[in-house]
């Protein structure tokens, strides 16, 4: 009983890990595409963010610097994004995925230059990532039955990261329903020239909007290589920025379904590390490759079966232009 | 006396080689309802947006109250006691009311305070003025008029003293029209200053008290409203003498070409909205169906068209059964459908396509399988020119014409390839004066041609205007015939208000 307890209890444990870059990046896109603009550039954004970090901390060896330096360049690159798609009224997706295959490029090669390791950027000490927090009263915790050992293995011992996009949550859907900001933001991604109308500058209040999203991207992007792992590799994002926005859309661009999404896919990649190489009943041992597609998978049947009719805020993708 | 509420002086401004208002000047008496009459691209919905600041004149000066106002931005008018409900409204489908009204005026970084402050506000302005709406209703769930005065209040709540408004009663029906002048003429009491912008000449003498009239960008005459005529109106909005009221020949009516029996008919929640109509239709002769919109008249006109499967009853062409519209079409039915963008073109693609759309497998346009493009091209431009329609770029996409020109478009389409029988929905809605001439021309035309002309239309003018025999629906029944001798707007208004035939 107990054994089985906590295999659940580190399934979970998992879990969460996995899902915090999933949950700052959902947030994003949910903060971006509210306001009208796509952002595909997610996978990108969190990537630089992931570079940025890595470089920062093992240069001045803070994880402090580099989560600004993350956070900082995430937002660069939503300036730029915003600047072809607002400003200039570019294609959405296009300079997104432009900004993804620059960022793939870019990090790799800067690394190797800038570090010599073959593109990556390993972190000199462990003041360069941020520490697991043991949550008051952790270490006795696990004499308590059935609570304690969720307290001390799923609620404790994880990284300042992870509080934060627990927090984020309630904090960004508070923001959307309660705030003059929240409400602009909704209304310029359904309908720009209402708010255009009311007296309200539609470019500023996107930006605003993705400039929100890159800081969220920031933080993805640090907790990866600061945080979670130690140190920037190719390619680390693999796809999770996708899959966040596969999250968004599922949760039909509402925060806390779409988080709920977040958790879904965190836990079929959980599920998955744990089923590797162990034979299942009646089937025996399935490939690894065939169990790393699980999360994708179930993303696919997600979307196309159990989505149901996901309406898109009604000016999502389309640049603003005054009619005549 | 009293500075005017708005001054105009030498307004201009253009779009790329486009010049929409050139020197225009406006003088409106505070605590007037002044009218701005004009046909589509007269410039008028560009003069006002640029008083409001939605878009920014090339040159002129605005005074407020007398006083020289710069107007750059839509915040500059709000600040200056402007207001605007726009042709399209401007409202977000998916926020409450409340949000609406909220968005632009919240009061402070959170929204709770300024909530409060305006629900109590719209409470006050909704006993002062007879305009409730339910705070909390979904803003897309309320029918148009509702729409129309969430627009209003939200300017009312922002303090407007002068409320423009832009082609106010395309989308209402006559009843919301009414309700909507009385609206004005309570604010008009109280000091307020309206700025009406239509085409429709009925809405200038009813409710306004002077009027000035735009034609191709420029200001031409402002009048007293009580000192001009529909006549005079017309003449200076089009800029040549016109006829209201087109002449009829004789009706010489032939053998039946469209019998309706029985019809019953679902919308698309299921709700029988046709209940049990026969009529027919003969050869020569225009019968009008009169109504009030949303009395089963969409969905009759659908069912006869083979766009809408009926429940019961039979729809027969010449004689034989209808089924589908691919089935209609190559029996001769055309149709002009009430939605032009929703049913009757496509958008994006060019004048041309749009021209043969239903048509395009005929030997005239299909060689070997393939669209012969330059005859396709060649045929939509002789229609152009035919039908007036600008500009003549037969290969612009069909949604850069104005309204009007659309109109002319499918008008085109359906009378230009040799129908027996034609279904003309709300033909003219949003089509300005010339353009109405023109196309009941058309329609009189074809019944002089021998064809069959089945009109529908909630503008009692074009009932009168056109219709040999009027047959009048109400709650998905026919309630009532005339002849176009014994009808008149009393007869036909009260069987459209469902007051019984007897009485009438």
């Amino acid at each position: 009983m107990d054994a089985i307890w906590l295999q659940t209890l580190l399934l979970a444990d998992s879990t969460v890990r996995l899902a915090t870059p999933l949950v700052f990046c959902a947030l994003a896109g949910l903060l971006s595409e509210r306001a009208g603009v796509v952002n595909i550039a997610l996978e990108g954004k969190m990537l630089g963010g992931a570079f940025a970090a890595a470089a920062a901390a093992a240069v001045t060896g803070s994880a402090w610097i580099g989560l600004l330096a993350a956070c900082t360049f995430a937002c660069a690159l939503a300036l730029l994004h915003g600047f072809a798609t607002i400003t200039h009224r570019g294609e959405q997706v296009v300079s997104g995925v432009a900004i993804n295959i620059v960022v793939a490029g870019l990090g790799p090669t800067l690394a190797d230059a800038w570090f010599g390791q073959a593109g990556r950027i390993p972190l000199p000490g462990s003041d360069a990532r941020f520490a697991p927090i043991e949550l008051p009263g952790a270490g006795g915790a696990p004499a308590i039955p059935v609570l304690g050992p969720l307290y001390a293995e799923v609620v404790s011992g994880h990284n300042l990261l992870v509080y934060l996009a627990v927090a984020a949550v309630p904090t960004v859907a508070w923001i959307l329903a309660k705030t003059r900001f929240g409400l602009r933001l909704r209304a310029v991604g359904e309908s720009p020239e209402a708010v255009d109308t009311a007296g309200i500058g539609v470019e500023a209040l996107r930006y605003a909007a993705l400039l929100s999203a890159g800081l969220l991207c920031g933080l993805a992007g640090a907790y990866l290589s600061i945080a979670q792992n130690a140190g920037f590799i190719r390619d680390m994002t693999a796809g999770k920025g996708f899959l966040a926005l596969a999250a968004l859309i599922f949760g039909k661009w509402r925060p806390v379904p779409a988080v709920l999404a977040c958790l879904l896919f965190a836990f079929a990649d959980a599920a998955q590390v744990r089923l590797q190489g162990t034979p299942l009943p009646f089937v025996g041992t399935v490939p690894t490759q065939a169990i790393q597609a699980l999360p994708y998978l179930l993303t696919l049947l997600l979307l196309a079966g159990f989505v149901g009719r996901a309406v898109a805020p009604r000016a999502l993708g389309r640049p603003y232009v005054k009619d005549r | 006396m009293a500075a005017p509420a708005i001054e105009l002086r030498g307004i201009s401004k253009r779009f790329g080689p486009v010049v929409a208002n050139d020197r225009v000047d406006l003088v409106v008496e505070a605590g007037t309802i002044h009218g701005i009459v004009g046909e589509n691209g007269a410039g008028k919905s560009t003069l006002m947006n640029i008083l409001y600041g939605y878009h920014r004149a090339d040159a002129g000066a605005i005074r407020i109250d007398g006083v020289p106002t710069r107007i750059a931005r839509p915040i500059d008018a709000i600040r200056a006691g402007i207001g605007m409900v726009h042709q399209h409204f401007m409202l977000v489908a998916t926020f409450t009311v409340l949000e609406n009204l909220l968005l632009g005026a919240e009061g402070g970084p959170l929204l709770a305070a300024g909530a409060a402050r305006l629900r109590a506000e719209l409470a006050r302005i909704g006993r002062e003025h007879g305009l409730d709406v339910d705070p909390d209703a979904r803003v897309g769930d309320l029918p148009v008029g509702l729409q129309q005065r969430v627009e209003i209040l939200k300017a009312l709540c922002r303090g407007a003293r002068v409320l423009i408004l832009d082609e106010p009663t395309g989308v209402l029906t006559p009843q919301e029209a009414d309700e909507l002048f009385r609206i004005l003429a309570a604010l008009r009491a109280q000091g307020r200053t309206v700025l009406l912008v239509t085409h429709k000449l009925r809405e200038i003498m009813a409710v306004t008290d002077r009027v000035s009239v735009m034609r191709g960008g420029r200001m031409v005459a402002h009048r007293r409203t009580a000192e001009t005529s529909r006549e005079e109106l017309a003449e200076l909005m089009v800029g040549r003498k016109i006829q209201l009221r087109p002449d009829k020949r004789p009706v010489r009516p032939g053998r039946p070409v469209l019998t309706v029996r029985d019809l019953e008919v679902a919308d698309d929640r299921g709700v029988r909205r046709v209940k049990g109509v026969s009529f027919e239709v003969r050869a020569g002769e225009i019968v009008g169906i009169a109504g009030v919109a949303g009395n089963g008249q969409s969905e009759l006109l659908e069912a006869i068209a083979g766009i809408r499967s009926a429940d019961r009853g039979e729809i027969l062409i010449a004689g034989r059964p209808v089924r589908g519209a691919s089935n209609a079409r190559p029996r001769g039915v055309g149709h002009v459908p009430e939605d032009r963008l929703r049913m009757g073109l496509v958008g994006h693609l060019p004048a041309s396509e749009n021209a043969i759309l239903g048509y395009h497998r005929r030997r005239d346009y299909v060689a070997h399988g393939l669209l012969r493009r330059g005859r396709i091209v060649d045929t939509c431009a002789g229609w152009l020119e035919r039908y007036d329609i600008r500009p003549r770029a037969p290969l612009m996409p069909a949604l850069a014409f104005s309204g009007g020109n659309q109109q002319k478009l499918v008008v085109a389409r359906e009378l230009e390839h040799d129908p027996e029988l034609i279904l003309a929905g709300q033909p003219t809605r949003g089509v300005d004066i010339g353009a109405i001439e023109f196309i009941h021309g058309r329609l009189l035309a074809m019944r002089d041609a021998g064809k069959a002309v089945l009109l529908v239309s909630v503008e009692l003018d074009e009932i009168l205007a056109l219709s040999d025999r009027v047959l009048v629906m109400f709650d998905g029944r026919i309630v009532g015939e005339l002849a176009a001798e014994e009808a008149d707007e009393r007869r036909i208004g009260l069987l459209m208000a469902g007051i019984a035939a007897e009485a009438a």
